[in-house]
Order: structure tokens, then C-alpha cells, then sequence
């Protein structure tokens, strides 16, 4: 049987000699070119998240003050005041929020991955994926109806404005929790069932602690995400001068309307109340970055390697 | 090609086959100090599906207590599958399906009202890759079926099993010093014996191992097999294994099970004492796959 040969200069086409492989050098330059261009790539993308930084940080630092931590702006018309109405409320809404959404979120990724099955299952599945697209003033309408039902028109509260932060934080902390859950191995589950365990305490005990590391990155990662919404709070928790950390009474600020707030109505010292919202944008960056640095932390000290 | 067939144990009597042992009859091994003592486990009419796959067709067998059970066979002829239906693990599968009988010293283990996990607690069962439990330490692993199976039990009597356990495994001197050390840092014929640490401490009637020694290498083989010998004085072992010649050396009753066709079901073709089946086996299939004529 005759065997096909590759006689012509074809990719396959065997070199007289090694060394008279040099002709690879279109190749190699092909490789640098395709090096250059992605390298480019990732500087262009890194341009815009660079100079949002420089420029945030530029603006913000002349806002920031001890009185932007330490005041409110309560009764001020001048230069002063501060953010720290904004600030508390942003923790107290958020922290509310992620209270409400982490405890539904991981029930709803435990059932999902360990007891859904079939047409249920599939039907939850598509109405989270379909949660993730809501936009963000969507949720925070349905927010203000829901309360409004209960509470009259026009009231402004706190929790509403969680209420709409968790319609937003659901359905990420369902997503990243079931993804962490899937990557437990089954053998973990059968290893405690073999023992006798029954399912609940199966999960309770050996599948939850296993994937912690992983879980508390969701959370945190999915906090980072809500903890500057606008739109929401615009229409949920109002816009106020002072001080309030009860979300169950009256209006609360909050880091994003605040800056937002600043910057459309300026007052007389516009560029104190500029430097006031840039100072905002600073400080809810830094949030961010403190949320993922812990997530990271975190994350390294209670992973579980998984042989 | 057979040669001898050592075995630790001399021959022994009753060769339960398949035509003989009448279902029903129950017999008991020696209780230990627990009160708990080795089971019988029969079977009977078993057959075991995987959706509409018909997976494993008509096993009737008894397991005798204080006896190494060794099932044998090619893979895919359903060993695991039929050893997973002892302990309902099998049920565990999504669209897994199981008829027939299968009664552990008398009682009927699939009938209705009774709790699956009541029986695995009765029935262990060490898996071929060691799978301790990976957030917890060593002392917690060997104590995890207690502490999983909402028992209080005092600290002082947790420290006597987990020892007890421990050293029943052969595993107590290389990690007492080390016990709140992480389950996962030991090598993997300790895991494995970690493992089985962990099956003996919740006392099962009965232990059931698939293929627990081929992750690993022959010197913890050896240390398995040996402590495999020393526990069936205490338990009812069954044990899958693709390797023959560890069926001839580990075990007292050997069962053979073999496929038609890829895509038939997986049958029982024979059961008998270890010699027997290595020797002198009835079944043609028998003698052709333990004299290597395939497998």
C-alpha cells in the first residue's frame, strides 16, 4: 500500500537540517506581533480604570477633611459640614441589605444544587438569571410601591431602600453560591452519608464548611456591587441633611445620592460642594477596594484544599 | 497458571452458593463489647437500574458474617453498583431504581418505613479514593460519625472511640500525637486508613469497601489487607475489588459477576469459598477470567 508523501513545501515539509530551521523567523515575528497587539490591548483597557483612579483621587482628596468623616450637613449653608450622615448610611443600608439577601441567597443556591430537580429547578434558574438583568431603578420603584402600599405615598425610608439593594443582591449571591457549591466533590457528600448523616446535616456540617472561603467571596464581591447604586436610593431613602441611622424612620442618606446630590445643586460655594462629591466618589472606591481586600484575605485564610 | 490461592485463613466450611441457603435464614457472628455484632446480609432477586438501564440482573447471594465477601469481575459488570444497592447509596442517583430484596440479619432494608440513613449507620462503607473530610481535623474525622449523627456524646467517651477506632485501624500510633492536625495532611494509604477510622467508629454491623486499595500503593495494600484480616473478626466485610489476586489473598468467599454484551446487564455467575473459585470454579466464565483469559 502506497503511503502519501508530502513532497511540496507544506507546513509538514521535513527541514534539510535543523539548524536550517532559522527560516522560522516569520513565525517568531508573527509571535511578537501578536505579543504587541494584545499587550496593547490590556493597556488600552487599563487606560480608562487608571485615569478614573488618578482623577477621582485628585478631585477628592481637596473634599476630604476630618469634618467630611466626622459631620453631617445638617443646618450648613456655607463651606462646612460634612459626609458622615452619608457615610453611616451607606453602611447601615448596605450592611441591611446584605442581612436580607445573604441568608435568601444561599438558601435559594442550597436548594438549587442540592435538592432542585427538573422543571422546578429549571424555572428558578431562568428567573434568577432574569433577576440579574433588572435594572437597578426597576428595583428601586417596585421598592418604593411595595412600601407604599403598606405605609402611604410619598414615604421614604431607610430599609426601602435595602429592600431594593436585595432585590439587586439576590440574585448574584445566588449565582456565585451555587457555582462555589458545585465545585464541592460529591465524594465529601457520600463520604457523610455512608456514616449515616442525613441530607440537611450533611450540608450543615461538611458541604457549607467546605465551601466558606468561597461563599464569603460571593457575599463580598456582591456587596461591592450594590454598595454604590443611585438610581434606587434616589427614589427609596430620599435625600437628607442629617444624621439618621435608624432605617426604620425617615429619610437616610447615603455615598451615592449624596455626591449626586452635591454636584446638581451646588448651592452658593460651588466648589467646596464639588470637592464634597469628588470626596464622596473617593471614599465609596475605597469601600470597594477595602471589601475585596478582605474578600481576599479571607479567602486565603479559610480556603480548604480539596484533594 | 492458578497456582495455590494463598489465604490467611484456613478453608473453610459452608460454601454458600447460589442454589443452596435457603432467604431467611439469619445467623449472627460474635458481639463485641458493644453489643453489636457482625450481620448476615442476604439478597435476593436483586436487580438495579439506572433510569431504564438495566444495570445488575438477578443477584441472589448471602453474605456470611465475619467472612471477607470479595466481589470480582470485569469493569462495568456492575459490582459497585450492586454493592452501593447494600447500604442504599444506589437509590442516591438521580433515576436510580432498586427491585428486589436485600435484608440485613432478617430485615427487609428497602421496606417501607425504614430510614435510609438508619441503615447506612448500620451498614459503612470506605470508598476508593480516601475522602476525609477536608475542613476538619483527624480527631474530628474519626469522630465525624458521631458528631454528624446528632449523638451527644460525652468528651471522655469520644476520646475512648476515637482511639479505639484509631487503633482498630492500625493508625493510632503514627497520628495520636498529632490529632487536631488537618485529615488531609497524611498520605494516602493513611487517609485510607483514616477512612476506615472513621467507618469502624460509629460501629456498623456490616463494612462495605469499593476497591479500597487501589489508589494506593502495595505497601499500604499490605497494611489494608492485614487490617482487613484483623476486623472481620468484628464485622461483615464486603469487598469490590479489580484485583485477583488480592480476592485470593483477602477474602474467604469470592463472587464472581460478568456481562454478556456491553450494554446487557451485569449478573452474578458464581459464588464460593475463595479456593474454590480460584481452583476449581463450576462456571466456564469463572475459570476463564481468573486464569486471565480475559478481564
Amino acid at each position: 500500500m502506497e503511503s502519501a508523501t508530502v513532497t511540496d513545501s507544506s507546513a509538514l515539509a521535513r527541514p534539510s537540517s535543523l539548524l536550517a530551521s532559522g527560516a522560522g523567523w516569520r513565525r517568531r515575528a508573527k509571535d511578537r506581533l501578536m505579543t504587541v497587539l494584545i499587550a496593547g490591548a490590556f493597556a488600552l483597557a487599563m487606560i480608562p480604570l487608571i485615569s478614573l483612579v488618578y482623577e477621582v483621587t485628585k478631585r477628592g482628596i481637596p473634599g476630604l477633611s476630618l469634618d467630611f468623616f466626622t459631620e453631617d450637613a445638617r443646618g450648613v449653608v456655607g463651606e462646612g459640614g460634612g459626609a458622615s450622615h452619608a457615610i453611616v448610611g451607606t453602611l447601615v443600608i448596605t450592611g441591611v441589605a446584605a442581612l436580607i439577601s445573604v441568608p435568601i441567597g444561599l438558601m435559594g443556591a442550597i436548594y438549587l444544587n442540592e435538592y432542585g430537580q427538573g422543571r422546578l429547578r429549571r424555572a428558578l434558574t431562568f428567573f434568577v438569571d432574569v433577576m440579574t438583568g433588572i435594572p437597578s431603578i426597576v428595583a428601586g420603584l417596585f421598592a418604593y410601591a411595595l412600601f407604599e402600599l403598606f405605609l402611604g405615598p410619598g414615604i421614604r425610608l431607610g430599609v426601602m431602600g435595602s429592600a431594593a439593594l436585595s432585590v439587586l443582591m439576590i440574585p448574584i449571591v445566588i449565582r456565585s453560591a451555587e457555582e462555589v457549591l458545585k465545585i464541592v466533590p460529591n465524594h465529601l457528600r457520600e463520604a457523610a452519608y455512608a456514616l449515616g448523616t442525613p441530607k440537611w446535616k450533611t450540608i450543615v456540617k461538611v458541604v457549607l464548611p467546605t465551601a466558606f472561603a468561597g461563599l464569603v467571596t460571593g457575599v463580598m464581591i456582591a456587596i461591592a456591587r450594590i454598595v454604590g447604586e443611585t438610581a434606587p436610593l434616589l427614589v427609596t431613602t430620599g435625600v437628607v441633611d442629617s444624621m439618621n441611622s435608624d432605617p426604620f424612620h425617615g429619610r437616610m442618606q447615603n455615598l451615592a445620592v449624596y455626591a449626586y446630590n452635591e454636584y446638581r445643586s451646588p448651592g452658593v460655594f460651588k466648589q467646596a460642594a464639588y470637592d464634597k462629591a469628588w470626596a464622596a466618589a473617593l471614599t465609596l472606591i475605597a469601600i470597594v477596594m477595602l471589601l475585596n481586600v478582605a474578600a481576599r484575605l479571607v479567602y486565603r485564610r479559610y480556603k480548604t484544599e480539596i484533594r | 497458571m492458578l497456582g495455590a490461592a494463598t489465604k490467611r485463613s484456613a478453608a473453610e466450611e459452608g460454601k454458600p452458593t447460589m442454589s443452596e441457603r435457603p432467604a431467611g435464614v439469619t445467623s449472627t457472628g460474635p458481639a463485641t463489647k458493644a453489643g453489636r455484632g457482625a450481620k448476615t446480609i442476604e439478597a435476593r432477586d436483586v436487580n438495579l437500574f439506572y433510569g431504564d438501564f438495566h444495570a445488575v440482573e438477578d443477584v441472589t447471594m448471602t453474605i456470611a458474617p465475619n467472612k471477607v465477601t470479595a466481589l470480582i469481575g470485569s469493569s462495568g459488570c456492575g459490582k459497585t453498583t450492586f454493592l452501593r444497592s447494600l447500604n442504599r447509596m444506589h437509590e442516591l442517583t438521580p433515576g436510580a431504581r432498586v427491585e428486589g430484596h436485600v435484608s440485613l440479619d432478617g430485615e427487609d432494608v428497602y421496606a417501607k418505613g425504614v430510614d435510609p440513613v438508619e441503615v447506612r449507620r448500620l451498614i459503612g462503607m470506605v470508598f476508593q479514593q480516601p475522602n476525609p473530610f477536608p475542613t476538619m481535623s483527624i480527631y474530628d474525622n474519626v469522630a465525624a460519625g458521631l458528631n454528624l449523627n446528632s449523638r451527644r456524646v460525652p468528651k471522655a467517651q469520644k476520646d475512648a472511640v476515637v482511639e479505639r477506632s484509631l487503633r482498630g485501624a492500625n493508625l493510632w500510633e503514627e497520628v495520636k500525637d498529632r490529632l487536631d492536625k488537618p485529615g488531609s495532611g497524611l498520605s494516602g494509604g493513611q487517609q485510607q486508613r483514616l477512612c476506615i477510622a472513621r467507618a469502624i467508629a460509629v460501629e456498623p454491623e456490616v463494612l462495605l469497601m469499593d476497591e479500597p486499595c487501589s489508589a494506593l500503593d502495595p505497601l499500604a495494600t499490605l497494611a489494608i489487607e492485614d487490617l482487613i484480616a484483623e476486623l472481620k473478626n468484628r464485622y461483615t466485610i464486603v469487598i469490590v475489588t479489580h484485583n485477583m489476586q488480592q480476592a485470593a489473598r483477602a477474602s474467604d468467599v469470592t463472587a464472581f459477576f460478568n456481562l454478556d454484551a456491553t450494554g446487557k446487564p451485569g449478573h452474578l455467575v458464581e459464588v464460593g469459598a475463595t479456593n474454590e473459585i480460584f481452583t476449581n470454579p463450576t462456571e466456564k466464565q469463572t475459570e476463564d477470567y481468573v486464569s486471565g483469559r480475559f478481564g
